[in-house]
């Protein structure tokens, strides 16, 4: 994991003073409210429902278990106890006081972590697998890479103040896990015919109104020119970006208005005079950042333990846990372990103080003390010998993360909505509860195999409803909460939006909905094959027959 | 056009500002025969001749932040300033522009940030190679000196430091 050096410490310390000072210019009336706002928004602080909400930044969704302990530390002395793991990787606190703020960041501080640029109309946290460095399918550790982002993302005096905000993501696998190719900016680490480490650069993706997948503008990208390729891509949006209406100002809509030949035009002229300037990536700061990601002393082991064999097949629920929650491990004898937060009645990515001190006690005994958020609002022990998965499992069990339930129908990811935020039309938990108790045999849930389901309380999409595999959308109907309803977005093999069924639903109505859905796959299944599979086969007909039937009748 | 206040910062010093803005309406003929002045891009398109050929004064150039460089960049040299327009704080195109005109430009000269400028955008636009502010009249110009020492440290290459970090020593 990422160590801070002198220069990271001294620069977050000034921020950190920088905006007490300014947090004090407010109170005391010097600075408006409106002055206020794009600063406060930088620092990851918003107003919401009840009161304000500070978003902390896990960087690329890293975490050690001494910054677990702090977060845990936070939420009972500053806030309500508990803290939220959003679809970005990044940390909420829902009821901190705006006095107490600069307090709670000096607090961060201290364990290398932060809020800035956690929201406004900056470049935001950079995210990436939450298996990165462990999976078996990537050309290599993201990670690196994304660190190198963050320095140079981190206070860029020229894109402070862009039109809208903008996210980057890096993906390095064969299945894509952090939904690059709605972000902002995707890159993809590819190695090309002569076996040399690069990469394909993606723009314009993203959700909220106009959801779209990004275009691919460069093919092959060397690894010295990363940073002064994604400057000339911000340069070019930042002066010619719409400014004019919010709804319209993402790069989505820049790239979509000049196509993405000509965007990538606009890029490669600038870039063509910045490449080889100072900002080319030197072959020591590359080799630096990987230094900081190599691997745990990894024991060597054998690759099969008898003995997790046995209690696979004798103990069901372990074995389904094993099954379904871990994944294999690049070094013979791991796994990757996910913890799910998706017990049902937890509003999902909610986590209490004394849970968080619970898991960062695990993950000291079973998983060199480190832990990962993943975009689905779980979290992940990237290291673990098969040989503990047991005690594992069984510890995890006591607090309630062990579901085994990801990547399956009631994994939900779920944005706060309704509940804390302001700008939500709908509610959006209850809804996730309400379909979570529906499905609540588990054979029945592991027999729908992976499936994706995703809610947001309104078009922001911080739930990313749009690239479920079903998708729910809060709307609001003279001023009544109803829920759209869609179906076939995906981005883990290839990038899809999903497409609207139909007229949206009251709320009363959307399980039933959600249960058509699902009665449609399981009629129409192929063996073997998946929710997706099935959907891109048949395409929505039968779908929308089922589920509007009735209300024709 | 933003109002001018009377006293901007430049290279750290509070100083009396010697500048006098053209708005664009005013006739050729009634442009001021000496002291320094300051006009739009447009008006220097349309009054090029005329102002070159002034005897007195110095010319500068009051960009918004949708103008663009190559329309006065053969003629950067007759320029004594350069302000470059924040009609909202929010604004981020300047910056850009700014950091243009140094690093790709190599204007040398003064780069005024003018309109809605306040302490807490000054470190920004100072790395992005403003060394004047004209900070709004409404605020405390003496406070917003403070802000050259937000930071002391940076990670990015920018008009202040031509090298990121990984190439400093
Ligand atoms: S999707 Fe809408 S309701 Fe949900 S958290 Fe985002 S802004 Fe709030």
């Amino acid at each position: 994991m990422y160590i801070y050096s002198e220069h990271d410490q001294k620069i977050l310390d000034e921020r950190v003073a920088q905006f007490r000072g300014q947090t004090e210019r407010w109170s005391a009336g010097d600075l408006t409210e409106d002055e206020y706002l794009p600063l406060r928004l930088q620092n990851g602080l918003y107003e919401q429902r009840h009161a304000p909400l500070l978003r902390v930044c896990a960087p690329y969704g890293n975490m050690n278990t001494q910054q677990l302990r702090k977060l845990a530390h936070i939420a009972r002395t500053y806030d309500k106890g508990y803290c939220h793991i959003t679809t970005r990787t990044n940390i909420q606190f829902n009821w901190p006081a705006i006095k107490e703020v600069p307090n709670i960041l000096e607090e961060l501080a201290t364990v290398q972590m932060h809020a800035i640029q956690t929201s406004g109309n900056c470049i935001r946290n950079t995210t990436t697998d939450h298996f990165a460095g462990v999976a078996l399918d990537e050309v290599e550790d993201p990670r690196p890479w994304c660190e190198l982002v963050r320095q140079w993302s981190t206070f860029h005096p020229e894109f402070a103040y862009l039109p809208r905000k903008f996210k980057i993501a890096v993906c390095a696998s064969t299945e894509d896990r952090s939904a690059s190719l709605v972000h902002d900016v995707a890159i993809h680490i590819v190695k090309n015919d002569a076996g040399k480490v690069g990469f394909k650069i993606f723009v314009g993706g993203g959700l909220g109104r106009t959801p779209l997948v990004a275009a691919p503008i460069h093919e092959f990208l060397n690894q010295e020119d990363l940073l002064s390729y994604l400057e000339a891509i911000l340069r070019v949006y930042n002066r010619y970006g719409r400014r004019d209406n919010k709804y319209k100002a993402r790069i989505k809509i820049l790239v979509k208005a000049l196509t993405p030949a000509a965007f990538k035009k606009q890029v490669e002229e600038e870039w063509a005079h910045l490449k080889d300037g100072p900002i080319k990536l030197t072959a020591e700061a590359i080799a630096e950042s990987k230094s900081y990601f190599q691997d745990p002393d990894y024991e060597n082991l054998p690759a099969e333990n008898e003995e997790l064999k046995q209690k696979i097949s004798t103990d069901r629920a372990f074995g389904n846990w094993y099954r379904i929650n871990t994944h294999a491990h690049k070094k013979q004898g791991y796994r990757i372990v996910t913890l799910s937060m998706k017990k049902t009645a937890v509003a999902p990515g909610d986590v209490s103080d004394q849970q968080l001190e619970d898991i960062a006690d695990l993950a000291d005994q079973y998983g060199y003390g480190e832990v990962r958020a993943t975009h689905d609002q779980n979290l992940v022990f990237s290291d673990v010998k098969q040989a503990d998965l047991f005690n594992l499992w069984q510890a995890l069990e006591k607090l309630g993360f062990a579901t085994a339930n990801i990547g399956m129908i009631t994994d939900i990811t779920c944005c706060p909505g309704g509940h804390y935020c302001a700008l939500a039309n709908a509610q959006s938990i209850p809804i996730a509860e309400a379909i979570q108790r529906r499905f609540d045999d588990l054979d029945y849930v592991y027999d729908l195999g992976e499936l994706s389901l995703k809610v947001s309380g309104c078009m922001n999409a911080c739930g990313h409803h749009h690239v479920s595999n079903i998708g729910i959308l809060g709307v609001d109907k003279k001023g009544k909460e109803y829920y759209q309803v869609s179906i076939g977005g995906t981005t883990r093999q290839k990038s899809a939006i999903g497409r609207i069924v139909g007229p949206s639903f009251e709320r009363t109505d959307v399980v039933d909905v959600i249960e058509k859905i699902i009665q449609t796959f399981v009629d129409n299944r192929h063996e073997g094959e998946t929710f997706i599979q099935v959907y891109d086969r048949l395409g929505m007909m039968p779908y929308k027959e089922r589920i509007y039937a009735k209300a024709t009748q | 056009m933003p109002k001018q206040p009377n006293k901007i910062i430049k290279d750290r010093k509070i100083i009396d500002d010697s500048w006098s803005v053209v708005s664009d309406d005013v006739d050729k003929n009634d442009i001021p025969a000496d002291g320094d002045i300051i006009f739009s891009v447009d008006f220097w398109v349309k009054n090029q001749k005329h102002l070159e050929s002034r005897s007195n004064g110095r010319l500068g150039l009051m960009l918004e932040s949708t103008d663009e460089i190559n329309l006065f960049s053969d003629n950067l040299g007759l320029f004594d300033i350069i302000s470059i327009n924040f009609p909202a704080f929010a604004d981020g195109r300047g910056y850009s522009v700014a950091r243009l005109l140094r690093e790709r430009y190599h204007f040398q000269k003064e780069i005024r940030a003018v309109g809605d400028v306040l302490r807490d955008q000054l470190f920004y636009m100072y790395r992005c190679g403003f060394n004047a502010f004209a900070i709004r009249e409404d605020r405390c110009i003496e406070d917003a000196l403070n802000a050259y020492n937000d930071f002391t440290v940076t990670y990015q290459a920018a008009s202040d430091n031509l090298n990121p970090i990984y190439r400093r020593a």
